[in-house]
């Protein structure tokens, strides 16, 4: 795709007049593109009639790069796929490491992964909710957003000493035991978690100029988000009752009491909301966890170059955007053959160009945003 | 005091609302910088002097010393025009407010009318800007912020000429002199109109659309820098400044009819007051699309605005 576009050309609008079209290059510096993605808008008038997002300026190769790297070597490069939320990235390629070479994990270890992991989806949610609420306009939402999400993000920093690229999650466990007294403190975090998601939800959700913008804007019906391969909150908003948590329980989630948030509409709105639902579950498992969570080991002691044996193993887990996936071949040596990552971010981008023509130019950045990508894990 | 004001006096009077202007954003930028902060959990500027009250002496200090950069595909020389164009109305306007009572720096008989029609001409030089940048984003910010302009000024009118009614009278200072107290209730719905009108007409949150940082990253003045894009700046805030103390003086009788020094401050006080809640708006709220801008003008203001008339020409034909 040119970076030049030609930015004005007559053509034969729906209706069969003639329209001046104007062709706007939204990216891939452009501030609601969350990042480095490019959307090319033809417009008629305000009205989009075409839409092609083009992707690729974050292509780092990192599937490529993993193939030339041992198997621990490759869980700082999963860390750089989805930044707002590497804890999943870690947990899906452990997960999928750990089914490959066939390593157990102590239980400590999957309730600290869990504990972790829910923190990581109320922290990106919040980049997700803050984000798309800056797009409209709302910055104070986008600071209250943010307000939370730097809360979590420092218990992450007591916990492995990095703030976003966290290499926490290790085959065979976590790379360090919980510090003395980060529980209690999760503890105290979450008593006030409750109301201040509450308070966000009447902050922009409920203000009659939000609820104007995003309601009836980009609505995805149950069945296109099912054959598109759209999951995480963006199908769930849809009404398609799917949660792996659930639906494929893995690690020790089938011990928790929480419900799966399902909207009606499938608009922006109920994809923005079913984000303010989920930290509240996402609470809810925390503090189950806390609760039960056990002694023992934290990690099994593996030695420093794993050799699966030859094969294939492909495991997947919920993450903030959706179902993430990894697919990993061995040939019996110490280095990949080959990885794969099914990314949530890639597939609910795929929809973009059916959601937004009728819309406006300024209700592309509303569904752009809701639909919350991340470029790291779309190019990968 | 006389009714036609010599080339002279306009040219003082004028280079006075300048320089008001310039004050007012100096103060305005740091003082929306503070609430905005306090509304978002912060703190705001604090490093440059007490209060951070010089950080934005600093920022037009940067700002007058950088580079003031054309681009290659603009149309230069309107390029380069339009930011005057823009801000040589909203000074104007200036000149006819009565800023001590029974004073204006420029006394005409259809002072009400030259403060609501002057500005106007700001919308040429925001059009002009947008469309002489040849940049998708600041044409399209240019062309709404045309659109915008034009609807709004029609609630806007039609809320002063309640007021008009009222006093008999077009002429800002005598209609100042002729406010009485129970006008405050008799037009609250038209000063209601009047103040969501001058919001959007300044092009302000939550009718930001021209600019809509988010959808056109700075619309209009997306290719402007240094100087120029600092005067569009001052254009925000100077008419933020008049259009609050055009409804002190209006609605509220300059401060509350006192003669005199007093009066004076507080009619500076009732403007500060109004700007912040301006501020606090833009802070608030999500900024609106165009087309529910548009629906917003035509079918909720100018509806009220009307029946703020009937129930000021009631009250005229009763008194």
């Amino acid at each position: 795709m040119p970076l030049q576009v030609e930015e004005r050309r007559d053509v034969i609008g729906a209706d069969g007049r003639l329209v001046e079209e104007l062709v706007v290059n939204v990216g891939p510096s452009h501030p609601s593109t969350h990042g480095v993605g490019r959307v090319i808008v033809h417009l008629d008038g305000e009205v989009v009639t075409k839409v092609e997002p083009v992707i690729g300026y974050l292509h780092r190769g990192i599937e490529k790069m993993a193939e030339n790297r041992t198997y621990l070597q490759v869980v700082p490069l999963t860390d750089r796929l989805d930044y707002v939320g590497s804890m999943y990235a870690n947990w899906a390629y452990c997960r999928t490491l750990e089914r490959l070479a066939d390593i157990a994990v102590p239980e400590r270890a999957e309730y600290i992964r869990v504990i972790v992991c829910e923190l990581q989806r109320i922290a990106s949610h919040m980049m997700g909710l803050g984000a798309s609420a800056a797009d409209t306009g709302a910055f104070t939402m986008f600071v209250y957003c943010f307000d939370l999400r730097e809360r979590i993000i420092e218990f992450f920093e007591t916990l492995c000493g990095s703030r976003l690229t966290y290499n926490y999650v290790r085959p065979g466990g976590v790379s360090f035991d919980l510090p003395e007294g980060w529980l209690e403190d999760v503890s105290a975090f979450l008593e006030t978690v409750d109301a201040k998601l509450v308070e966000m939800d009447q902050l922009f959700f409920g203000n009659v100029i939000a609820r104007g913008r995003m309601k009836g804007i980009g609505v995805l019906s149950a069945e296109d988000a099912v054959a598109w391969g759209i999951t995480g909150p963006s199908a769930r908003a849809s009404g398609v009752n799917w949660d792996l948590r659930k639906h494929d329980p893995y690690s020790v989630y089938p011990l928790f009491d929480f419900d799966v948030v399902v909207g009606d509409n499938g608009d922006s709105y109920d994809r923005g909301r079913t984000k303010i639902f989920e930290c509240h579950e996402s609470a809810k498992i925390i503090r189950q966890a806390i609760a039960k969570i056990p002694g023992g080991k934290f990690k099994t002691p593996l030695p420093r170059l794993i050799a699966p044996p030859a094969g294939d193993a492909y495991d997947h887990i919920e993450s903030a955007r959706g179902t993430l996936g990894v697919y990993l071949v061995s040939d019996g040596s110490v280095r990949p053959y080959r990885m794969h990552v099914r990314s949530p971010a890639f597939c609910n981008l795929a929809i973009l160009p059916r959601l937004v023509p009728g819309h406006t130019l300024s209700d592309l950045i509303v569904v752009l945003g809701s639909l919350d990508p991340v470029f790291g894990e779309v190019d990968r | 005091m006389s009714s036609v004001a010599p080339f002279g006096w306009g040219m003082v009077a004028g280079l006075g609302a300048g320089l008001i202007i310039a004050l007012a954003a100096l103060i305005g930028v740091w003082w929306e910088r503070k609430v905005s902060a306090r509304v978002q959990l912060r703190l705001g500027p604090q490093q440059a002097g007490p209060y951070g009250l010089l950080q934005t002496l600093a920022d037009t200090l940067k700002l007058v010393l950088k580079e003031d950069i054309t681009p290659a595909r603009a149309d230069r020389r309107m390029f380069r025009m339009a930011p005057f164009l823009a801000f040589v109305p909203v000074a104007t306007s200036m000149i006819v407010l009565p800023v001590v009572k029974g004073w204006a720096p420029l006394q005409i008989a259809s002072g009400a009318l030259f403060f609501l029609a002057v500005p106007g001409i700001a919308a040429a030089g925001i059009l002009l800007a947008g469309w002489s940048s040849r940049n998708t984003y600041a044409t399209i910010g240019g062309i709404r912020g045309a659109a915008q302009m034009v609807s709004y000024e029609l609630p806007r009118t039609l809320s002063v000429l309640a007021l008009c009614i009222l006093g008999g009278t077009l002429n800002v200072v005598t209609l100042q002199e002729s406010w009485r107290w129970w006008w405050v209730l008799a037009t609250a719905l038209g000063f209601l109109v009047y103040f969501i009108a001058s919001i959007a007409e300044l092009n302000r949150g939550p009718f930001d659309l021209p600019e809509a940082e988010s959808e056109l990253v700075a619309g209009f003045f997306a290719d402007y820098s240094g100087i120029r894009w600092a005067v569009f700046m001052m254009v925000e805030y100077g008419g933020m400044v008049a259009a609050s103390a055009f409804a002190a003086i209006a609605f509220f009788g300059g401060g509350f009819g006192i003669p005199g020094v007093a009066g004076t401050f507080l009619l500076i006080v009732i403007t500060c007051v109004l700007a912040t809640v301006m501020i606090w708006a833009k802070w608030t709220f999500p900024r609106m699309r165009p087309d529910q801008l548009m629906s917003f003008a035509w079918k909720v203001l100018t509806p009220m605005a009307l029946v703020q008339l009937a129930i000021v020409g009631v009250i005229a034909a009763w008194l």
